[in-house]
């Protein structure tokens, strides 16, 4: 019954916007329709131009390896063979690393940034959050390389090893610079971004669901689980998505902590690694036209497809929530 | 009535302004123009002939970017006004931008290779050793000073053969040294680089084992180790853990008072690198091939220090336009001579005698049109 509705009102208001387009407007109108709609096209045009670009220049390669560039472990120009197994690996593996921890993190500073902060308080919580997130990455790379990186070598790794030895995440030898280094590195900067995010649309949720749900007894922990998130789920999990994209792109700060060493897939965070962002960011300067280079625009076109991959399961995976939430409340007016 | 004429006013005034701006815009534009114009005429110089030319580019090499700072920061006020902007994109990038006639030269810490010669489309390209550096050993280990190598002990290390300090090997050689028993941290460059292209040189002439299974070149496939991004990334991050060796490029290390190793050359002696040692080991090499593509690593001498290698700038010999090819080599002439006083202030080697005449013999094979390009004698 309810699901009729909605999609008869969805029909309804498809075409209206059609009806919309089609009459006939003042000239003013149109003109602004259309350079508007040229905006778009620009935008459009520019991706498709760098997937265009990405894609030829990386033919070379393409050619030449096919598929053993994604699985091939060496980057050796020397030998003019190429692979980013390690590459792909180190971006997935930092990003899911920095997710893993900004995320829960980030909610819990959210919320208590709406439902637990004294007011005064807050104000400059949230102005000192939003300043992380606009301080430039280079900056966390230098905290990373000069502060991080001594302490993890000399007291961090070596701790976690003598207690969590065990697990294989802490084997190996402690380096300072690693896949460690560059996760705690991520996380940190994508926390300000998860918490901006998530606080924004956790404040609109309607009082009078709160209210709602205080009114039937519900303690303040209640509230948030079945008026506040369900309410912001959407949103927050926009500013997550936002956040992954900026971790698995992060260049500098990664490339100064991460240890740049083409190393064999391995579970153990102290391990020296690379990822795609670092390869080109690396290896770009120096590259000679031919196969070198052609593999470095190799690598930014898998980070490209790996980027959009992403993109698209987070639509998908907001759409279906979206889904869900209209379902459950019998469709919202 | 009242309340339309304000809102007729304000649409009027935004128009107006507009105007203004771009009547503002025009001028400029005209303004700017008649500039360059007018400063395209001759201007005096000392010299014979001032070149009409005023503005040279170039593109390559980050280790020569000091040098050439200060080069270009002199030169116009010597040789009629002529302006060099030099862009440090990295060597790589700079062969690059010659190869696709962006600059009018580029400079490179690795000479370029048969491939990238044959991808030129406008004949035979020059190489013109300019400075010398050469690549020290810095390690960090309390307690530790005055340590010395080999080279097959270097390549065993970035082999990850030796992994420990205490390793019999290295015990050898240190006899009066207490070695602890400590992991050896490898430190590369993760960047490409001219002074990765001279160090792995410089193990592949060392070792058969390093030679086969790496080779040389300013990236290679590294065995084992942690990468850092530039001179300064290195030399942190060699600093920043005990344990750690790595290669810096001199001037850097002189520059920063940064602990070196000895190390072991062709004759057997342990020489520390120094600007003097560096010199010994490029004036070692008698035997000189004519196209000055070669590596001088390893040379012979008491005195030489073994990591040594030139960089170059690379020209086309057949210059296009003829008044620019005649600004260029009158550049490069001076650079080999009386640019080569900036050498030492800023850590760098000045050429040996031997290159210098080497050098002068290629400036005068540019080709300008029927003529040489420089002028001179």
């Amino acid at each position: 019954m309810s699901q009729e509705r909605v999609s008869l009102s969805k029909a309804r208001q498809q075409w209206i916007g059609w009806q919309r387009i089609l009459r006939v407007q003042r000239p003013g109108d149109l003109f602004f329709r259309g350079i508007t709609l040229l905006f778009v096209l620009i935008v459009l045009g520019l991706v498709a131009g760098t997937a265009w670009i990405l894609i030829s220049n990386s033919l070379p390669t393409i050619r030449r390896f096919g598929f053993s560039f994604l699985t091939n472990k060496a980057f050796d120009p020397v030998h003019d063979v190429y692979g980013v197994l390690p590459a792909i690996f180190g971006t997935l593996m930092t990003s899911a690393f920095a997710l893993i921890f900004a995320v829960p993190l980030g909610l819990g500073a959210a919320i208590f940034l709406v439902d637990f902060c004294p007011r005064s308080l807050r104000l400059v919580l949230a102005f000192l959050i939003d300043l992380l997130a606009a301080i430039p990455s280079v900056i966390y790379g230098l905290w990373g390389f000069l502060v991080l990186a001594p302490w993890l070598h000399n007291a961090g790794e070596p701790w976690l090893q003598q207690h969590l030895g065990f697990l294989p995440l802490f084997a190996g030898q402690p380096e300072g610079v690693g896949y460690l280094g560059a996760g705690i590195v991520l996380t940190m900067m994508i926390l300000p971004l998860i918490i901006s995010v998530s606080r924004e649309v956790m404040l609109v949720t309607p009082i009078a669901q709160r209210e709602a749900l205080l009114a039937l007894g519900a303690t303040r922990w209640e509230v948030i689980r079945h008026a506040v998130l369900p309410f912001a789920r959407v949103g927050i999990l926009g500013g997550v998505i936002l956040a992954l994209g900026r971790a698995l792109g992060e260049t500098m700060a990664v490339t100064m902590i991460i240890g740049n060493q083409a190393n064999e897939p391995s579970l153990s965070l102290f391990t020296p690694g690379y990822t795609l962002a670092s390869v080109i960011a690396n290896q770009f300067g120096e590259a000679t036209p031919g196969l070198f280079l052609s593999a470095i625009i190799e690598a930014g076109l898998i980070l490209f497809i790996i980027t959009l991959i992403t993109n698209i399961l987070a639509r998908w995976l907001i759409a279906s929530l979206q889904r869900q939430a209209q379902g459950s409340r019998g469709g919202r007016p | 009535m009242t309340p339309f004429t304000p809102s007729l006013r304000h649409r009027g005034r935004p128009r107006l302004r507009y105007l203004g701006a771009l009547l503002l815009l025009g001028l400029l534009a005209l303004l700017a123009a008649c500039g360059n114009s007018s400063s395209g005429g001759t201007t005096t110089g000392s010299g014979s002939t001032c070149p009409s030319t005023k503005q040279l580019t170039g593109a390559g090499s980050t280790f020569d970017n000091p040098l050439f700072s200060k080069m270009f920061q002199e030169y116009p006020k010597v040789q009629c006004g002529i302006n060099v902007n030099y862009q440090a994109v990295g060597s790589g990038a700079g062969i690059n931008n010659l190869l696709q006639h962006i600059v009018d030269f580029g400079a490179t810490d690795a000479p370029m290779t048969n491939d990238q010669l044959n991808k030129s489309t406008s004949g035979p390209i020059l190489h013109i050793p300019i400075t010398i550096g050469a690549v020290a050993i810095s390690y960090n280990l309390s307690g530790v000073s005055q340590l010395k190598l080999t080279g097959p002990i270097l390549a065993a290390i970035y082999e990850g053969k030796i992994t420990t300090w205490d390793d019999p090997q290295i015990k050898a050689i240190n006899g009066g040294l207490n070695l602890p028993h400590k992991n050896i941290t490898v430190v590369h460059r993760s960047d490409g680089s001219g002074t990765t292209s001279i160090f792995t040189h410089y193990l592949s002439a060392v070792s058969p084992d390093w030679q086969s299974k790496v080779g040389a070149g300013t990236t290679v496939n590294w065995p084992t180790g942690v990468g850092a991004k530039g001179s300064s990334g290195v030399a942190g991050q060699v600093k920043n853990t005990d344990g750690a060796i790595g290669y810096v490029e001199l001037s850097y290390v002189l520059a920063n008072n940064i602990p070196y190793a000895l190390l072991q050359n062709a004759a057997g002696k342990f020489v520390a690198p120094s600007l003097d040692s560096a010199k010994a080991d490029a004036e070692s090499f008698s035997n000189i091939p004519a196209d000055l593509r070669f590596y001088i690593v390893n040379g012979s001498g008491d005195n030489a220090y073994p990591i040594t290698g030139f960089s170059w700038v690379v020209v086309y010999q057949n210059q296009s336009n003829s008044d620019k090819g005649q600004a260029l080599a009158r550049l490069l002439w001076w650079m080999v001579h009386d640019g080569q006083q900036y050498a030492q202030p800023l850590n760098y080697v000045p050429l040996p005698d031997t290159i210098v005449s080497k050098d002068e013999a290629q400036i005068k094979a540019m080709r300008c049109g029927s003529s040489a390009c420089y002028s001179g004698s």
